[in-house]
């Protein structure tokens, strides 16, 4: 159980009279690579929001990396890494001081910083983009400066709200071959998607519709458990289910 | 500490790098005082007069001479009859005529009095008062000047215009801009920025982060308060030198005056963006709120005195009116701090309430 890093037991948000997210219960481990799939509507946002701390469950509990999403909200802040589907760093600031900035946030010792930057941008082939602001850059790159952005002060879970949306396949390989490393170090990935080929490459995953998961296991048993030959058809028949409109 | 420094030179860095907005702001104190200064102006010059007179006598002559002599009248045309005068009028070649009564000076002395006449042309009212009460100054000056003993001219009471002379309209208008400048700024400036953020997404990132709203929402403001305070200082700058207005009073008090100006106004910026959610929404919000009723209500453009009491009334809530009162309190009757002291209380309780309002606004938009 311990090595559990986020538990949710049955989570749910309601807006007036509209439950948006309705009595789930799942458990990531750590290190784990966790797709949270589901169509538009779905409730997908609005569950990340609450084990993100930035939104308040209507009942139910949930605990993140060891802190309860209702009471520790700013204790889960330290410890989580996030990237949201629209573009995540400011526009109109340089390569290095968008780095400089969230390491500033996030509390990353003075001393480490420029080290950790210049590694970074190593690893990245970014060394003459340093000075670059980032609305410069190509989609491809802000996004996958934004995710190594999002784990820069090495935070035990990072959540990923659609993190390849518009970008190109070539692109999107790459990016998850980041997630990959990022899980080798041992960072749990919470991951939510459009792309069916990309859930396959999840560890596990969940299919939420109407505000509910509807089923959870790891890609292959999934498959084999509906007997079809991909996710997508997996999710084509969970999705057609939805009464739910857009 | 090192956080809050942080997130200062990002907003630093955001209004540098937005360098047509930076000029503009910049620039529009500027402006405005020139187009408040020159171009727009209240006083009334090159008003072109006519004289109707029967015969020439020695004081028609002198009143003729002496309104031909200050710089904002123009004799032009002389009529010895009234028919031809409206003519002149329609033709727009006069704005007002003086016309003599019959054997004006002569009669001066006699029992009955003489008679002049004063006829204005009052399609612009306002105008018109101003040259009436302009050319009945000249007039009366000339006759008691003349025959201090006249029963006729009456007892012409002898105006003196304190603290602003020579009535210059820019000893008005420079306070009532500062109000005008500092509230565009810090008001519409900052509610925008924070706006920005919502509409871009980025406010998201910054909430899952461990940053405290109260620091991303302050260091917000620094960039702006710096700017309204160097505009503060470019107007006082040209004021003084260009328009030759006074800052009679202390500048230090004048200064800590628009500091808690500048404090009610951004505090102000940060309850409309706590209430909108698109930048578009925020400027015209802010342009709505704030800059009608301080064109209105500060006395920039009509005296307050003047409109009915329901409108007095709601002038209260405006900060810019308070801080416009005491500004030309400091600035052109050069009264101390004890004269001001409403002033302060009024405004810094605004602050206060205005902070207290949008913080609590801005954490429930958070759950």
């Amino acid at each position: 159980m311990e090595d559990n890093v986020i538990i949710a037991e049955g989570l749910t948000k309601c807006f007036g009279t509209f439950t948006a997210v309705d009595h789930i219960s799942f458990s990531v481990k750590k290190g784990e690579i966790f797709g949270f799939l589901g169509a538009n509507g779905a409730g997908k946002t609005t569950a990340m929001r609450m084990l993100c701390g930035l939104s308040i469950p209507t009942e139910g509990k949930a605990v993140v990396a060891g802190f309860d999403v209702e009471t520790q909200s700013e204790e889960i802040k330290k410890n989580i890494g996030y990237m949201s589907q629209k573009f995540s760093l400011y526009e109109d600031l340089k390569v290095w001081e968008n780095i400089r900035l969230f390491a500033g946030i996030y509390g990353v010792p003075e001393k480490e910083i420029a080290p950790k930057t210049d590694a970074l941008l190593g690893r990245l082939g970014f060394e003459k983009e340093k000075n670059t602001l980032v609305k410069l850059l190509p989609l491809g790159w802000k996004q996958k400066l934004a995710f190594s952005v999002a784990i820069f002060h090495g935070p035990k879970i990072v959540f990923l709200d659609e993190p390849t949306g518009g970008v190109d396949p070539m692109v999107r390989r790459q990016f998850w071959n980041m997630i990959y490393e990022a899980a080798e170090r041992g960072i749990t990935v919470f991951v939510t998607t459009h792309y069916m080929d990309e859930a396959e490459y999840c560890d596990r995953i969940s299919i939420m519709v109407d505000g509910r998961i509807e089923a959870m296991d790891t890609p292959k048993n999934l498959k084999d458990e509906f007997g079809v030959e991909s996710m997508d058809e997996v999710f084509y028949l969970l999705a057609r289910t939805a009464k739910r409109a857009e | 500490m090192k956080q809050f420094f942080s997130f200062v030179k990002k907003e630093f860095y955001h209004v540098f790098r937005d360098s047509w907005t930076m000029v503009i702001l910049l620039l529009m104190p500027v402006v405005q005082m020139i187009l408040f200064g020159f171009a727009i102006s209240t006083e009334i010059r090159n008003i072109n007069v006519a004289i109707v007179a029967p015969e020439h006598d020695e004081l028609t002559k002198m009143i003729t001479d002496k309104l031909d002599a200050v710089d904002y009248f123009t004799v032009n045309g002389y009529f010895t009859s009234m028919e031809k005068l409206d003519e002149a009028f329609r033709q727009g070649d006069i704005d007002c005529a003086i016309i003599f009564g019959q054997a004006f000076e002569e009669n001066l002395y006699s029992a009955d009095g003489s008679s002049i006449c004063l006829s204005v042309d009052a399609s612009n009212s306002n105008t018109a008062t101003t040259m009436a009460m302009y050319a009945q100054s000249i007039i009366s000056d000339c006759i008691k000047e003349l025959s201090p003993y006249v029963g006729a001219a009456g007892i012409a009471p002898d105006i003196k215009m304190l603290y602003n002379p020579q009535m210059k309209s820019s000893f008005n208008f420079v306070p009532g801009l500062m109000g005008l400048i500092i509230i565009l700024i810090c008001a519409m400036m900052t509610s925008v920025s924070i706006v920005r953020e919502k509409e871009k997404g980025t406010m998201e990132l910054l909430l899952v982060s461990p940053v405290k709203p109260l620091t991303i929402v302050i260091s917000k403001m620094v960039p702006y308060m710096v700017m309204s305070f160097v505009n503060y200082l470019t107007i006082l700058l040209l004021a003084t030198t260009l328009l030759g207005v006074p800052v009679a009073g202390s500048f230090l008090t004048l200064s800590l005056l628009s500091l808690i100006y500048i404090i009610t106004a951004l505090a102000l910026g940060l309850l409309i963006s706590s209430a909108t959610q698109s930048q578009l929404v925020a400027m015209i919000g802010s342009g709505m709120v704030l800059m009608i009723p301080v064109l209105f209500f500060s006395g920039l453009l009509f005296p307050v005195e003047g409109m009915p009491k329901v409108f007095q009334y709601f002038s209260w809530i405006v900060p810019a009116r308070w801080y416009v009162t005491a500004a030309k309190k400091l600035m052109i009757q050069g009264l101390s701090f004890r004269y001001v002291l409403q002033e302060f209380i009024v405004l810094s309780s605004m602050a206060v309430l205005f902070i207290t309002i949008s913080l609590k606004s801005f954490k429930n938009r958070l759950s």
